[in-house]
């Protein structure tokens, strides 16, 4: 059935071209032959194929602009009162006998044109007829090019200030007037179009409108473009006109288009002074019309224009233009229940938008937008329109990006209300959003209060909120939040130390309530934080600030103790352990030898206790032993007490090759070279000959397994630390007990029988190597 | 010419937040060969942002990494020279450099890059050079309260290595530089 009826269409279209172009012929003879009746005849028959009723609007006007070219040749001819030899004035008269009505008015039209031209009459004279005339034709498609075409002959000869056909007082009004009246007439055509015919076809016409409504908005271009209006005939006159055809004419089709029309073509001084009329006109417009698309367009363009130069935002605050906007706005969606999230919350985005460019200063705008905003949303039960949480999003992220300063968005009491009507998700990204703004801008938060507002808006990342699926966790997403927070610690500072105190634990605080999954990725930052505090102290020794027990190593000691103990809830015992350390040596560096030996107390309770894992186990001896070299802040007793356990444990772990190494480890902790520490050579060498018997018996367990004796790498180890401390000057280590542990290792490489290692080849070689070089120069090696 | 990109003991996010802008907009993609990771990155998010940077990346385990399967060393080639990588909290005593020769010699390397003390050093020894480029981010050290950021580039050329040494000091990147030259005695393991 469709298809039938565009070929029809293609057919009719066809056979109307045809009709035109055959009479164009004829006319195209008379006007060569100056045969002026011949020429009125055939252009007659010519304009009578757009009488048809057959075309949609789309192929309607493949024909008119036919017509309209040949008509300007027949123009060219009208003009030429010496091929015709008729007077402008009775040719005016003449084409009005025309058998149809509206061939007699496209020629009216033209020669209107010429009349106009010939300046035989004034402009606006001419021009009123016309306007009148073309009531004749109430057929809305045939009307609306009609007057189409009237518009545009009639375009260049308006008369405006400065134009030729200028006419004298009130000119610019007779311009203004017939415009205006041709723009009502065609939008009461173009409204009427949307009632002709059956209901069923109603969005066909809407289509179909859809396609003809520049035609009735040039009007409002041409309005735009007179010299005579300025602001006052616009405020006055123009504006309240055209509002008034669009308010009264109660189509939304038109109302929405003229709405935005009237917005982009009549420049931002006009609306900005013409604001409260402009808005006055939306809550009258029929409920079902877009208006907050067409108030988020306003709101951009005047955006714009603020954006364009600084001069002109005076003329924002004089006008009231925020408070007259966030009204309209307040109006619409109170008046359009219906309206959805999503369309409310892009207004008050634009609205954001608009405060941030021309009111950037003004806090307790943006805050207002945002407690609008938190209103609307606390009115509907759930936000879960992707595209509402979207323009949530964007609400949130503009003061963000505008203030480049997350301390500037801390500010606004309604920021944290919108954050909440987000879903988890969504909420969660807010809050990587935020922590990506102040990790990018490096801000420093350095506040208590404002260390609270922060962890308020990130709470979704700090713990579980209530309803949160557990399962819906994406392990990737968790650790890059959790590592987000633990990064953001670092920019939690002050320089003034109770503070920087009071921060910390307020972190912990916050920190603690995310629970053992969070706690491994945090504890960490916040030690260090409390650590680099501490540091921080050492330096201002001396100071005793007034009556309050000030913020004191001891006490962030104190505090630390308790910060790992939380780990171990995860449980987390590698980690406790390397911090216990970290918080050992601090300790040493504070001269707390109490302190420092609790804290090795406890990293050998989680090596005790909680470390199982051979290898983690090797690696926590080890930095156990690299820390207790370290200290110098042990008496003897406590000293010793640490360095047995130290030893002990090093002697005891899982495999040989590492009991080995960790016990000549064991040997610098009676050898610290400065000047006070200790330099106990027996125990050294004590130390030293046991890991050689470890040594030894792993060779023999190696033969036994394997038949053949393992690579001798340990005993080049333990070669190189005979020869470390004999040259720091141990004397209990013996150039004949090098020697001897020299033949030992050559015993044993000849005892391989298995292939070679050349590792362990490369290793003595070298050390060799080390010897030779060391005997050259002279000095203790001696031999 | 070969860039050696030298660099750990980052600790992010334990103990800083990120690398000094100064040192990103000096590391981009494609100006070097290979780099060598001290360790303790601390996460994922670092090694991806190296491997970015070039795709040869060696890391070594440090006692912080987040990656237990980082190697606690490594050993490699790069023109003429050896080079060895160890984090250095396994060689007692820390920051020790006759400790730290004893590790080279066994693995019998020219140049032994190391970390752990976030302290620069450059250190020629009869067995070859030990280098720590320092932390790249200035983190908090027990081993030293003194700590500015810093990173080293070598440049390989033939039998000579030279080691720029980047260092933020007041917030300007300093740079200097140290020439060592490998002597091409043959030291074949019979």
């Amino acid at each position: 059935m469709m298809l039938n009826g565009a070929e029809d269409e293609e057919k009719w279209l066809a056979e109307g071209i045809a009709g035109i172009q055959h009479n164009a012929f004829y006319m195209h003879r008379a006007l060569d032959s100056n045969n002026l009746r011949e020429a009125l005849k055939y252009s007659a028959q010519m304009l009578s194929e757009l009488r048809t009723s057959k075309l949609s609007p789309h192929k309607y006007y493949d024909l008119y602009m036919r017509a309209f070219d040949e008509l300007r040749k027949l123009e060219i001819f009208f003009k030429d009162e010496g091929k015709h030899g008729v007077s402008v004035v009775d040719l005016y008269e003449l084409v009005q006998h025309a058998g149809n009505i509206l061939p007699r008015l496209y020629l009216l039209c033209t020669v209107g044109s010429v009349y106009i031209k010939s300046k035989e009459a004034p402009a606006k004279e001419v021009l009123k007829d016309l306007v009148e005339m073309c009531r004749g034709v109430q057929h809305p498609l045939r009307g609306l090019f009609l007057r189409s075409y009237l518009a545009q002959v009639s375009r260049d000869k308006l008369p405006d200030i400065g134009s030729e056909y200028e006419g004298d007082a009130d000119t610019v009004m007779d311009a203004v007037e017939f415009v205006l009246q041709n723009f009502t007439e065609m939008n009461k055509l173009w409204v009427r179009m949307q009632h002709q015919g059956p209901g069923r076809l109603r969005e066909k016409r809407e289509k179909e409108r859809n396609e003809l409504r520049d035609l009735v908005g040039k009007n409002l271009h041409v309005l735009s473009q007179i010299e005579g209006v300025d602001l006052e005939m616009y405020k006055e006159t123009v504006l309240p006109r055209v509002l008034e055809q669009v308010v009264n004419c109660k189509d939304d089709l038109s109302q929405y288009y003229l709405m935005d029309c009237i917005i982009q073509v009549f420049p931002d001084e006009y609306h900005l002074q013409t604001l409260e009329t402009l808005l006055g006109a939306c809550p009258q417009l029929q409920p079902t019309v877009d208006i907050k698309t067409v108030l988020s367009r306003l709101m951009d363009r005047l955006s714009n224009y603020a954006a364009s130069s600084a001069d002109v935002l005076p003329e924002f605050l004089q006008v009231e233009a925020f408070a007259k906007l966030s009204n309209a706005i307040g109006k619409v969606i109170e008046a359009q229940v219906d309206m959805p999230a999503v369309g409310a919350i892009t207004l008050y985005v634009s609205l954001l938008t608009f405060t941030l460019r021309v009111h950037p200063d003004r806090l307790d705008y943006v805050d207002l937008v945002l407690g609008a905003c938190v209103k609307k949303l606390s009115s509907i039960p759930k936000l879960d329109d992707s595209r509402a949480t979207k323009q949530v999003v964007a609400l949130l992220s503009a003061p963000l990006e505008k203030y480049n300063d997350i301390v500037t968005a801390l500010t606004l009491s309604n920021y944290p209300r919108v954050m909440d009507h987000l879903d988890n998700g969504t909420n969660k990204v807010m809050a990587m959003v935020i922590i990506q703004s102040i990790m990018k801008n490096n801000t420093c938060i350095s506040t208590v209060d404002k260390v609270e507002v922060l962890f308020e808006l990130i709470k979704g990342l700090i713990k579980d909120t209530d309803g949160a699926d557990v399962d819906e966790l994406d392990e990737e997403d968790f650790k890059d939040e959790q590592n987000a927070v633990a990064r953001l610690i670092h920019m939690l500072y002050n320089n003034e130390p109770e503070e920087m105190l009071k921060i910390i634990c307020t972190v912990r605080k916050h920190t603690m309530a995310g629970g053992p999954k969070r706690l491994p990725f945090t504890v960490p930052s916040l030690v260090f934080s409390a650590l680099r505090l501490i540091r921080q102290l050492q330096g201002q020794e001396g100071d005793i600030v007034g009556e309050e027990v000030p913020a004191t190593p001891k006490k962030i000691f104190q505090l630390l103790n308790q910060i790992i103990e939380d780990l171990s809830n995860v449980p987390s015992p590698e980690l406790a352990l390397r911090l216990s350390l970290q918080c050992a040596e601090a300790a040493n560096d504070c001269d707390l030898e109490h302190v420092a030996y609790e804290f090795f107390t406890q990293a050998f309770v989680l090596y005790e206790e909680e470390i199982a894992d051979s290898k983690a186990q090797v690696t926590a001896i080890h930095l156990i032993i690299g820390t207790l070299q370290r200290m110098n802040v042990f008496g003897v007793e406590n000293r010793d007490t640490l360095t047995h356990k130290a030893t002990g444990y090093s002697a005891r772990l899982l495999k040989k090759p590492d009991q080995c190494r960790a016990v000549y480890a064991c040997s610098h902790l009676f050898w610290v070279d400065d000047q006070d520490g200790i330099k106990d050579g027996e125990r050294v060498l004590l130390c030293l000959k046991r890991a050689l018997r470890i040594a030894n018996a792993a060779q023999q367990m190696a033969n036994v397994a394997r038949g053949s004796s393992g690579p001798v790498t340990l005993f080049v180890e333990i070669l190189n630390k005979y020869l470390y401390f004999f040259e720091k000057g141990n004397q209990q280590i013996t150039g004949a007990a090098i020697q001897g542990l020299i033949e030992l290792i050559n015993t044993e490489k000849q005892n391989d029988s298995a292939t070679p290692d050349s590792a362990s080849d490369a290793f003595l070689a070298s050390t060799m190597r080390y010897i030779q070089f060391q005997r050259q120069k002279g000095g203790i090696m001696g031999r | 010419m070969v860039l050696v990109l030298a660099i750990g003991d980052l600790h992010i996010p334990h103990r800083a937040p990120d690398l000094p802008p100064k040192f990103k907009s000096m590391l981009v993609p494609g100006k070097i060969q290979h780099i060598i990771c001290t360790g303790n990155l601390c996460v994922k998010e670092v090694h991806d942002y190296f491997k970015s940077l070039c795709p040869d990346l060696h890391v070594t385990r440090g006692e912080f990494d987040e990656d237990s399967r980082y190697p606690e060393n490594k050993t490699l080639t790069i023109g003429q020279f050896k080079l060895g990588i160890c984090h250095g909290h396994q060689v007692i005593p820390w920051g020790d450099l006759d400790s730290l020769a004893m590790l080279q010699r066994q693995l019998d390397v020219d140049i032994l890059v190391t970390g752990h003390t976030h302290q620069f050093k450059a250190y020629k020894h009869e067995g070859g050079v030990v280098i720590n480029p320092g932390s790249a981010t200035g983190a908090y050290s027990s081993f030293t309260y003194d700590v500015n950021p810093s990173f080293v580039l070598m440049d390989i050329d033939g039998l000579r290595v030279v080691v720029y040494v980047y260092e933020l000091i007041d917030g300007e990147v300093k740079v200097d530089k140290i020439d060592f030259k490998k002597t091409a005695t043959t030291r074949s393991a019979q």
